[in-house]
């Protein structure tokens, strides 16, 4: 752990045109605080890989209103007609990919896999362009890794060494992203000493966290 | 009785005891409602929780506990939170026993759109394209028409959610099992003749001599 940032400064570390994975499933268990900084940052052109982007007004949803987003990748935007209209009118570049292959390819992009291989999708749209693999007398579809720039991440507790533990739907994509983004920067609900949360309760290890976002009410 | 509390009703019925369920948003979810918590049945949420429970107490609701539409819910005791990858690992893997989703259309063959219809509405599959591949069981709870027309079709017009054989689909008129041989209608709606369905279904359906009443829970 390199150190803890205020939501101005990690927003400014991120230029435009980033690639960010953001964790969250509905905007519960999303970084709203680095958000809101991108936000007021006025950043463009961020290729976001995310679960969704929420609703307008909420989480990632506050990205694509601001028109932060130029690409994404994701798995539903259902629940976000500004995405879907920005997307229809050729604002946003949004690749589809089902929700347990996002993971698995964020998943393999961070623990040095080369792809994965995964039933899901074979002989819908989802199969345009990708190779089918027999194994074992059943086809699959060939998925490739996902990396990112940064890995925007929202956790339950902190510790001062950026050890990370997660409450109950708000783990999602965030302990999967922690391994993909080559700078991950973590904002908790509360930085607690080292020790508080036990070695067995940490999900993401503070060897994996570059920045924390200082607490909330700090340095904003 | 509505005809979404109709589909839930009888789609509660397939449910068995001790199974892991994972109900879809919308019309699905209303499924959890008609199911005794005395089958001792452990609801999934794609977003992380085995063990779903009702909405809490107006003022009680913990912002970490959601369903999938992002609604808040509880959580039941011997509950367990998982990430995604575990999720949907549980779902791929076939370790869930019976997933109940929405469709836009079912045909002939059985097989489920439900995740776009191209230029107008483009929601993504989210999890249902591996629902729909790794469930044991596939239940397609849906109206039987939208705005007049059949959504049981010869052939899926809208793009397919998997090539998968769905195990049985419940309306407000029917209940049909897609078998290898074509759909066969195997109950009616309250009310609802046979020859009402087939006029409201443009898939071709296999009729028993028999098509008795749809019993609720």
């Amino acid at each position: 752990m390199k150190g803890a940032l205020t939501p101005a400064a990690a927003a400014d570390m991120i230029p435009d045109g980033a690639s960010v994975m953001i964790g969250g499933f509905m905007a519960v268990g999303s970084p709203l605080r680095m958000i809101d900084a991108l936000v007021a940052r006025g950043a463009r052109g961020l290729t976001v890989i995310a679960n969704d982007t929420a609703m307008p007004g909420r989480g990632i949803g506050r990205l694509i209103t601001a028109g932060c987003i130029a690409r994404l990748i994701t798995s539903h935007i259902g629940l976000n007609p500004e995405t879907q209209a920005k997307m229809i009118a050729g604002e946003i570049d949004v690749e589809l990919v089902p929700q347990g292959t996002l993971v698995e390819r964020i998943r393999a992009g961070g623990v040095g896999l080369g792809g994965v291989l995964t039933p899901t999708g074979l002989g819908t749209e989802v199969q345009q362009g990708k190779q089918v693999i027999e194994v074992q007398g059943k086809r699959y579809l060939l998925e490739t890794p996902l990396r990112a720039d940064f890995a925007l991440l929202a956790a339950w507790q902190a510790d001062y060494l950026g050890n990370l533990c997660y409450m109950l739907t708000a783990h999602n994509f965030n302990p999967v992203m922690a391994m993909a983004g080559a700078t991950v920067i973590a904002e908790a609900d509360s930085i607690v000493p080292v020790g508080v949360i036990a070695p067995d309760a940490v999900k993401t290890p503070g060897v994996l966290v570059d920045h924390l976002l200082l607490r909330s009410g700090k340095g904003e | 009785m509505d005809a979404k509390e109709l589909i839930a009703r009888r789609v509660a019925r397939e449910i068995r005891p001790g199974m892991l369920v994972n109900l879809g948003i919308g019309l699905p979810s209303l499924v959890a409602g008609y199911v005794p918590a005395s089958l001792g049945v452990f609801f999934q949420a794609e977003n992380g929780v085995i063990g779903l429970g009702a909405r809490p107490p107006e003022g009680m609701e913990d912002p970490h506990l959601t369903d999938a539409g992002g609604g808040f819910v509880t959580a039941v005791p011997g509950a367990a939170s998982i990430d995604s990858a575990m999720s949907f690992g549980l779902i791929r893997g076939g370790h869930l026993d019976m997933t109940v989703l929405g469709g836009l259309q079912v045909d002939a063959q059985g097989r489920l759109a439900n995740w776009k219809v191209p230029g107008k509405m483009v929601p993504g599959m989210g999890g249902a394209m591996d629902l729909v591949t790794g469930a044991a069981r596939v239940v397609v709870a849906m109206q039987h028409a939208a705005r007049g027309q059949s959504k049981i079709v010869a052939d899926c017009d809208l793009p397919l959610t998997s090539l998968r054989r769905v195990d049985l689909v419940v309306t407000d008129l029917a209940v049909i099992v897609p078998r290898e041989d074509g759909l066969h209608l195997i109950e009616r709606a309250p009310g609802v003749s046979v020859a009402d369905i087939i006029a409201a279904t443009t898939a071709p359906l296999i009729v028993p001599d028999d098509v008795p009443e749809m019993i609720l829970i």
